[in-house]
């Protein structure tokens, strides 16, 4: 039986963030390939859509990096993605996908470290987790193998 | 606007369980304002539902459209050519767009997916209250801008009940005495001989206490 990899979802805001996963690669530390980023103007650009979209195209966990809070580089974007972020997790939990799933991080763009230390935990939390139940369902019901 | 807000999804999948086909239609209007049923909200429902029912091990046919309004027909009108491919409609706009939606497509089940709360204002971001209950006989130009059918709690005319504390209604420390707020504004400008104008008992004929109401303008209908 195969290991179940979760592929993970970062929003990864350019001025904070992407650039702290910038710092992780040019200081050779390892985090693992699950994790996919994709590099936004600020974490305040996600939306609640975006979010879902990657849960409903077959991401297992998906987390939204921002910039520490009270340092957004455009001012409060960070705090309003979270507020947006705890809207999903509820929803998620409604309809039974899990807002465990979801999850809000900040840090500086000089925190290398912190990227892949989140990396890494948010890997092995959703592995423990398990797969998108709705991927999982979907792949048996038309006999599939989970991938 | 009107405000409404989402259902809880057990009540939306318990109506949609029997159905595969789903229209579901948002209102470009007061839902949207609210945030309770405009593009995103059909958005993000749409993909809630779809992963619910993924969840399930089946997929969901659901189209996404919203309408400028739903409360006219010319624009309740845009969907005829969407019918044919559902077999409900799920609607996001207040009871009045569900009903519209519902009388011109009779065959067609349709559901609402939010429920329409009261006609207010924003008080900022995200925070709606209610304003206006539509009593039929506008009474604000004699309380300041203030309305004590919509806003006092117990609907008084003449001033505040025994209940009013530091500015608040007794009935929760969330809600304002509107009696203070009128006095404090008629205070404000300059026109507190206003407040000892007696209002007589309102005659709620003009509200929905006459029943269903119904405005026509000879001018405008044919």
């Amino acid at each position: 039986m195969n290991e179940f990899e979760p592929v993970i979802v970062a929003f990864c805001c350019h001025y904070c963030a992407y650039t702290a996963a910038d710092m992780a690669g040019s200081q050779r530390l390892n985090y693992p390939p699950n994790v996919k980023i994709v590099r936004v103007p600020c974490s305040g650009k996600v939306d609640a859509i975006h979010i879902m979209k990657a849960f409903e195209k077959g991401a297992d966990g998906v987390y939204v990096a921002g910039c520490l809070e009270g340092d957004c580089h455009f001012k409060n974007g960070n705090k309003k993605v979270a507020q947006r972020v705890r809207a999903i997790q509820k929803l998620l939990d409604e309809i039974g996908i899990g807002g465990n799933r979801l999850e809000m991080f900040y840090m500086s763009a000089g925190m290398g470290e912190r990227f892949s230390q989140i990396a890494r935990d948010m890997t092995e939390k959703i592995r423990e987790i398990g797969p998108n139940p709705a991927i999982a369902a979907l792949n048996a019901a038309s006999g599939k193998a989970v991938a | 606007m009107i405000t409404a807000e989402r259902k809880p999804m057990e009540e939306i999948l318990e109506y949609l369980k029997p159905y595969r086909r789903i229209l579901l239609v948002g209102c470009n209007e007061c839902v949207t304002v609210c945030a309770a049923g405009g593009r995103k909200e059909v958005g993000l429902l749409a993909s809630a539902l779809q992963l619910k029912f993924m969840k399930e091990g089946q997929t969901l046919d659901i189209k996404e459209i919203t309408l400028e309004r739903q409360c006219d027909p010319e624009y309740v009108e845009e969907l005829a050519v969407l019918v044919d491919h559902a077999d409900a409609v799920l609607s996001m706009a207040c009871g009045c767009g569900v009903q519209e939606v519902s009388r011109r497509f009779k065959d067609l089940p349709v559901f609402p997916a939010v429920n329409t709360k009261f006609m207010g204002a924003s008080e900022r971001q995200g925070v709606w209250a209610e304003r206006c209950q539509g009593c039929g006989d506008c009474l604000l130009g004699l309380t300041g801008g203030i309305c004590p059918i919509a806003r006092c709690s117990k609907q008084l005319l003449n001033g505040p009940c025994g209940g009013s504390t530091n500015g608040k209604c007794e009935i929760s420390p969330d809600v304002d005495c509107a009696w203070q707020l009128i006095w404090d504004r008629l205070k404000a400008m300059g026109m507190e001989d206003r407040y000892e104008d007696i209002m007589p008992a309102k005659n709620w004929q003009h509200g929905r206490g006459g029943g269903p109401r119904k405005i026509i303008r000879e001018d405008l209908a044919e």
